[in-house]
């Protein structure tokens, strides 16, 4: 089945919206959906929820013969399923265009930064090593699938276990977890892509694009990093130009806070995962499902106080001045080329003096938002391996 | 790294480049008289061939068709003698598919797709010989096609790769260099404007080394401009000179 087109309408109602610095969402131009890291019950299974966008990437190895030319190093593969699951444009059969261009990414991204040490996956030299599968299911797409991808499968490779084995002359014994506990990868560094969506000739940008942005979107640049602000690949893709300043500053500005965030956020899933584990609590996918409910209809609870809103709200209100009309005419250097903030400046590094603004403005969303960014401690506690994130938006 | 020393103290690399040297560009266009453009070229030992065929017609699903602008069709190849090991299949594995998709992209954005609604432009690339850059090297040879076939394009689009060892960036790699495990980056530039149409970066590399690398890539990028548009000039004149007898 084809996908439904997107209605002129729609797609005007959009543009205008980025135009006036609106997302459907609400969310600011350089802010994340809420992001869910869980795992399943086994070692290397790991959920990733990216607002609707959801993807599980599961990590298995087997024993394989190496490459000839490199004959003491372990193998890695990706393989991203876009199942019709996921969405109507999905189809089944020949690995489309998408499938393709994402996962080359992962590839990229993973394996030629070199983030796991393949020489340690080796067990006999030229006859046996270790090959790890990173195998990355769509499970709903709403947009932005790359980054979701991303930290799921790295996610999922530092949670990974392979099997113990001993060489002992020309045998090679692997054991069960039973009779050895099994080992972690060791993983240099985590590399995480971010993806930048560029609209109406490249002169807005927006991190995180959800699915009806990425219908209209001219272009994307998809930068992956690691904490140490390393570049691990670059890709732009869609008709849009860039230029070189643009690139330089701005973007990776913004990527490296934005993947120190991502990376604070997996370690400390890791973590809790980890202690669930040890105290034997619960813990996988299935745990974190409420039972005799559909999933479907599952609704996220936010432990938001209400008591005293309607007053604080009304009296938010009552404070703000009347946003300003005025829409943003932003400068194009030339069209069709992308460009960061408005008028060729640097409009990341003004961030504090509009959000003031902002501050006075959307005091009311402001409200409800800090409340959501705590982490839910209570809710983690009950269900084992389980943890939840709101990115901060200051 | 294989402990291969890729540039020398002296500040040459394993083939007697300067780290900022281009490989020798070689080229000819119109070398099919079937095509509506054709065009060869060699960058150093890598080899390619390029063909053009449009605008016409819709072919195939016309449901692709847009009634704005033309579609691009690339389809990018490797001859099965092309590299060391004989390869399976020339295309359809998913880096041929993924090269063909970046050359599709880099150029929707330099073709003036906007004056052929309804229509659509193939363009065919084959790798003859490949020593690195593949990509570079097909997006030279297919502008030069592109130009025989009377495209208009914004610019010429010229590519190039650019690697980076001892904190220098090395333009124009081949195999030997690419294969050694240094971070490289491919960028395909419109050189009068400065705009890039595609930029693709491997491997890891810190952040405050990007500038000086796009810098260099794109400063090579302008010697092949520069080469590719002796060889147009080259060519309209023979053709000219042809045409008056």
């Amino acid at each position: 089945m084809k996908d439904t087109p997107l209605s002129n309408c729609e797609r005007d109602f959009l543009l205008k919206a980025i135009e006036e610095k609106k997302r459907l969402d609400g969310r600011q131009t350089y802010d994340y959906r809420k992001m869910k890291i869980k795992f399943g019950t086994d070692y290397g299974c790991c959920f990733v929820d990216l607002g609707k966008t959801r993807v599980m990437a599961q990590v298995s190895c087997e024993l394989v013969a190496p490459k000839e030319n490199r004959p003491n190093e372990g193998l890695m593969f990706c393989n991203i399923e876009l199942s019709p699951m996921a969405s109507p444009a999905f189809e089944l059969g020949r690995p489309s265009e998408l499938s393709v261009k994402l996962n080359r990414q992962l590839e990229r991204c993973l394996r030629n930064s070199k983030c796991i040490d393949t020489e340690s996956l080796c067990v006999v030299s030229g006859e046996k090593v270790w090959q790890i599968r990173v195998d990355v299911h769509m499970l709903n797409h709403d947009g932005n699938l790359m980054d979701a991808i991303s930290i799921a499968a790295i996610t999922a490779l530092c949670h990974f276990r392979r099997p113990d084995v001993a060489v002992q002359g020309d045998d090679v014994t692997v054991f069960s977890p039973e009779e050895r506990d099994p080992i972690p990868l060791s993983i240099y560094h985590m590399p995480i892509s971010v993806s930048f969506a560029f609209f109406l000739q490249g002169t807005y940008l927006l991190v995180d694009p959800c699915e009806p942005e990425e219908r209209v979107m001219d272009g994307l640049l998809m930068i992956a990093m690691n904490k140490h602000r390393e570049i691990c690949s670059i890709q732009s893709s869609g008709g849009i130009m860039l230029l070189k300043d643009q690139v330089n500053h701005h973007d990776r500005k913004i990527a490296s806070v934005k993947v120190s965030e991502i990376t604070e956020l997996i370690t400390k899933a890791l973590e809790n995962d980890k202690a669930a584990r040890k105290a034997g609590g619960r813990c996988g996918f299935a745990e974190s499902v409420p039972q005799e409910r559909i999933t479907a209809l599952k609704k996220e609870e936010t432990s938001v106080e209400m008591t005293d809103v309607t007053d604080r709200a009304s009296e938010i209100v009552e404070k703000a001045e009347v946003p300003s009309q005025t829409v943003p005419s932003p400068v194009v250097p030339v069209p069709g080329v992308g460009q960061v903030g408005q008028g060729l400046q640097d409009t990341w590094g003004l961030e504090e003096e509009e959000e003031e603004e902002e501050d006075e403005e959307g005091g009311e969303e402001q409200e409800e938002k800090e409340i959501t960014m705590e982490v839910e401690q209570h809710e983690k506690d009950s269900r084992g391996g389980y943890f939840e994130f709101s990115p901060s938006i200051r | 790294m294989a402990g291969l020393e890729l540039l020398s103290d002296q500040g040459y690399r394993i083939d007697g480049r300067k780290a900022t040297e281009l490989r020798k560009v070689q080229a000819r266009m119109g070398v099919f008289a079937q095509a509506d453009g054709s065009a060869y070229l060699e960058q150093g030992n890598t080899k390619a061939l390029a063909v053009v065929y449009g605008p016409h017609e819709m072919r195939g699903s016309r449901s692709r068709t847009r009634h704005d602008r033309a579609v691009i069709n690339c389809q990018y190849s490797m001859a099965t003698f092309s590299t060391a090991e004989r390869k399976r299949r020339p295309h359809g594995d998913r880096k041929s598919t993924e090269m063909s998709l970046h050359l599709k992209q880099t150029f929707e954005a330099a073709i003036m797709t906007q004056l052929y609604p309804r229509s659509q432009i193939d363009i065919y690339v084959k790798i003859l010989q490949s020593d690195g850059g593949n990509y570079s090297v097909c997006v030279n040879a297919a502008t030069l096609a592109v130009i025989d076939a009377g495209i208009p394009m914004r610019d010429y689009v010229c590519a190039c790769t650019v690697g980076f060892v001892d904190e220098s960036p090395l333009a124009d790699l081949c195999y030997a260099e690419e294969s050694g495990g240094v971070s490289s980056l491919a960028l395909a530039l419109l050189p009068r404007s400065g705009q890039i149409a595609l930029l693709q970066m491997d491997a890891r590399l810190h952040q405050d080394n990007l500038d000086s690398m796009i810098e260099a890539a794109m400063t090579a990028c302008k010697g092949v401009s520069k080469v590719l548009d002796e060889v147009v000039r080259q060519h309209l004149q023979e053709v000219s000179v042809l045409s008056r007898e």
